[in-house]
């Protein structure tokens, strides 16, 4: 028989975060570059300060079409020459837009490297933006729109956004945009965008991979000439909650077998004093497989296939949620069990047990977070894009391993608002809407999707 | 690029596949049993994939959910995941901790049954109905896979029903069917365990033969059926779904020939070919030129038995209908069946298959995954390393020879989603209509 005997811990070896430089080229282009030799391959990341919340109002969806379109021809090569370009090279050109940034990415392997890097340069510096394109790429937005419809996750997310911001937030309307914004935008919306925030200065590339930063730097000065000087505009966010109060928002979906459950209010901004403790809070309370809501809703009770509570960290506050599907007879239960989680977090301390549970995953995980040219790139762009120090990296699992019981209850405390909490449910209104009015979370509105 | 690779098996006949790689602190543990759903009897439909959710509920050292938490603190992921011909266990961890994912997946192999119990068994069989209801039953196009299967597989062929199971058969499930099916297929002689990245290969090697030599060989496995079948399935198959779905949506089926065999390679660049990337066929020729499509893919199933399925799958634009976007895949389908391919298009497949399965390599988990898959279907964990030479042989010649044969209307299934009447309105139409 297998041994009742528990192996111990060996000793750790020690592990950094990849190394990286960090410059400004005489373009005024921000490049950051790390070596990483395991695997011939290469990833290139251009993060532009362009994301959704730059789209001005009435044109949301901008930042995202414009993003979608750069790749849709140059003057010299149409969209569909640059894509057979790319790909025959063995690498695809991907780009879009977050909230807070757009970027163009690729990933090759490092034999091929110059001639994709320079062919990347040229798609971003010199895009023509065809109209007809632009309006394939809205129609296309406008098919997903529609397909949302009867994609309960999805619609859920989307009403959930709606219904916790005000409606001049950027964040209560969806990051693509909405039929009626995305419809109306034009091939002269994009070129402005375009020429507004594509700067030298709002512009960061990433070179991730098997290339020195000598070769990395000669490369992207050479791809990269053509740029607009300058920075992009400064932009006020608005990010205030539209209700203060808690509200119950159901979207019908007759005959459903399943209510896709979000729960929460505005979070915390992505560069908080306190992002470390309420990372730990929110591991405990569900951001792990061991997580309290998980282990209640999934293991519990069998409500549901999965639970989880996360934070959306924006550079203002995204939300903050729980979020599931239950089956929906237990949905008004399913409820009460989340309020009841996030209460009790908020007024018992964790248990050491708990606490240790999930500091040490954040700490343990650390590494293999980074194992691939990609995720190494994707966490430098988060450096450069929420502007964290350059010692980020170096000092975040010190940072996790400082947190205490005390630390986290203060984060529950301070940032987790039971009185402020909405909730969207999509599911069927007719079987959940009494037992749901019956819990007290809020006034119940229902609505048709 | 190849990986190291060291094998060897125990006196209880598993298999176990060892490549190191000291460049991060990381160690990933993979396990192979070679069970799916096409070993499930008749009405046990779920079962294999429910029992994986047993897997997780303790074992005889190891309490419920306790195998997760174990993972979990020591800084590690993990998971599990079943497939028609197999099911896979994995974690990737720090690798000082890599000896506890090797005893806790000894412990379940070796001794599951004492922590097996009602309660447990029902409490999961409610998670995997509300994961069928999750990823099945309220998404759009959620009853794909099983659709798809009882199209194209004949009645009783083993790849013909359910992976996650009817609600009626998950229902029935007993604890006297997880004790069965753990002492039939839950043994070393039916497992391959691979592990990859930083560690010592003769320590590992210690640790395993200690953890899982005293686990006991099984006494065999019921033969599945014959599951050979003939190349084409003889005239066009067609089924019509109308399902809560915003979109017209077609899955296109070939049979096409089993993973791993020469022509397999042929059949998966002609699936990049047509529907690989937004410089494939499909999508240039539907979404981006006639504009008729949203979305449009390809991709083939990896069977290993039997026969491989190779699917295209085209996503209506709103204004276009069901019939007329299975006229334009037909379309292009046809072309492609009577024209064949051109060097470039091969080309460009290989280029970005190759660029794929390297950069998937970074992985130690992946690394592991596939060391498993290659042990498990041939015995032979190192055509890992073979991969991107057996892709690089294919010929524009033998990609037309496999178009040629899989390709004709002898050889269709469609699976065409039609959205049920009311789900768009009308004004939504117009709207979407009028800007495209």
């Amino acid at each position: 028989m297998v041994t009742a005997l528990r192996p111990k811990s060996g000793q750790p070896r020690s592990y950094h975060f990849p190394e990286f430089h960090d410059e400004t080229l005489p373009s005024g282009i921000r490049l950051v570059t790390a070596t990483v030799t395991k695997l011939p391959v290469v990833t290139v990341l251009v993060v532009v300060d362009a994301g959704s919340t730059n789209d001005p109002p009435g044109k949301e969806g901008i930042a995202a079409l414009t993003a979608g379109t750069i790749l849709e021809g140059t003057e010299r090569l149409d969209g569909a020459e640059l894509t057979e370009r790319f790909e025959l090279l063995g690498t695809s050109i991907e780009s879009g837009a977050d909230w807070d940034s757009s970027f163009v990415k690729i990933t090759t392997l490092s034999d091929r490297m110059e001639e994709a890097t320079q062919l990347l340069g040229e798609v971003i510096s010199n895009p023509v933006f065809p109209e007809r394109e632009v309006e394939r790429l809205k129609a296309e937005r406008l098919a997903e729109i529609l397909q949302l419809e009867t994609e309960p996750r999805g619609l859920a997310d989307e009403k959930f956004s709606e219904f916790l911001y005000q409606q001049d937030s950027r964040y209560s309307k969806p990051d693509e945009g909405s039929m009626e914004s995305v419809s109306a935008l034009s091939r002269k919306d994009v070129q402005e965008f375009f020429g507004t925030r594509y700067r030298a200065g709002a512009t960061s590339v990433i070179v991730v991979g098997d290339i020195s930063t000598e070769n990395a730097r000669a490369l992207i000065n050479r791809a990269f000439q053509n740029w607009l000087p300058g920075a992009a505009p400064d932009q006020p966010l608005v990010a205030k909650a539209r209700s203060t109060r808690k509200s119950v928002h159901v979207v019908d979906k007759p005959d459903a077998p399943q209510s896709e459950l979000r729960v929460g209010h505005v979070g915390l901004p992505r560069k908080h004093p306190d992002f470390f403790p309420a990372l730990v809070m929110n591991a405990v309370l569900g951001g792990l497989f061991g997580s309290r809501i998980n282990l209640n809703l999934r293991e519990e009770h069998g409500y549901t296939y999965g639970a989880s509570s996360f934070y959306d960290w924006r550079r203002g506050p995204g939300p903050f949620v729980v979020s599931t599907a239950v089956q929906s007879e237990v949905t008004a239960p399913a409820l009460r069990e989340i309020f009841s989680e996030i209460e009790r977090i908020r007024v018992e301390k964790i248990s050491e047990e708990e606490l240790s549970l999930a500091r040490d995953y954040l700490d343990g995980v650390f590494p293999i977070r980074y194992e691939t040219t990609g995720a190494i790139a994707s966490a430098l762009a988060t450096l450069v894009i929420y502007d964290l120090p350059e010692d980020y990296y170096d000092s975040y699992r010190k940072n996790i391993r400082g947190v205490s019981v005390d630390t986290v209850l203060g984060a529950a405390k301070s940032h987790l608002h039971p009185d402020e909490l909405q909730t969207v449910v999509v599911g069927d209104a007719r079987v959940i809407r009494d037992s749901v009015a019956d819990l007290k979370v809020g006034d119940v509105h229902v609505h048709t999707p | 690029m190849r990986i190291p690779i060291e094998t060897f098996h125990l006196d209880n006949g598993l298999l176990v596949t060892l490549s190191e790689d000291h460049t991060a602190p990381i160690a990933a543990v993979n396990l192979w049993y070679h069970v799916g759903s096409a070993n499930e009897k008749a009405g046990k439909t779920g079962f294999a994939h429910l029992f994986e959710h047993m897997l997780f509920q303790g074992s005889a050292h190891v309490k419920s959910n306790e195998h997760f938490e174990l993972i979990q603190r020591a800084g590690g992921t993990l998971n599990g995941s079943t497939w028609l011909e197999r099911t896979n266990y994995f974690e990737t961890v720090p690798s000082n901790e890599l000896a506890l994912a090797l005893w806790l997946e000894a412990d379940r192999m070796g001794d599951l049954l004492p922590a097996m119990t009602q309660e447990k068994l029902d409490n999961q069989r409610d998670v995997v109905k509300n994961e069928r209801r999750w990823a099945v039953d309220n998404q759009p196009y959620g009853t794909m896979l099983e659709k798809m299967q009882e199209l194209v597989f004949p009645p009783s062929h083993p790849f013909q029903h359910s992976l996650i199971g009817s609600m009626e058969d998950l229902s029935s499930a007993s604890l006297a069917d997880v004790a069965q099916f753990f002492a039939t297929y839950y043994t070393p002689d039916n497992a391959v365990l691979s592990i990859a990245g930083d560690f010592d290969s003769a320590e590992a090697r210690r640790v395993v033969s200690e953890y899982f030599g005293p686990i006991p060989r099984g006494r065999g496995k019921p033969p599945l059926p014959l599951m050979t079948l003939p190349p084409a399935f003889g005239s066009p198959l067609r089924e019509v779904v109308h399902d809560n779905v915003s979109l017209p949506r077609l899955f296109m089926a070939f049979r096409s020939p089993v993973f791993g065999s020469d022509e397999y390679y042929a059949a998966s660049v002609a699936s990049a070919v047509l529907g690989m990337r937004k410089g494939s066929r499909l999508h240039r020729s539907l979404v981006r030129e006639r504009q008729v499509a949203a979305d449009a893919g390809a991709f083939t199933f990896d069977l290993a038995k039997g026969t491989d399925i190779l699917v295209a799958d085209v996503t209506a634009r709103p204004e276009t209908s069901p019939a007329r976007l299975e006229e334009e895949v037909e379309r292009e389908i046809d072309l492609i069946h009577r024209e064949g391919v051109v060097d470039e298009e091969v080309n460009r497949a290989i280029a970005l298959i190759e660029t794929d399965l390297v950069a998937s390599l970074q992985s130690a988990g992946e690394r592991a995954d596939r060391l498993s898959m290659f042990a498990t279907y041939f015995g032979k964990p190192e055509l890992i390393n073979e991969q991107v030479d057996r892709y690089r042989v294919v010929t524009k010649r033998k990609v037309n020879a496999l178009i040629s044969e899989r390709f004709g209307r002898d050889n269709r299934a469609s699976l065409v989603y039609v959205p049920r009447e009311g789900v768009e309105s009308e004004s939504v139409l117009a709207a979407a209509a009028g800007t495209g």
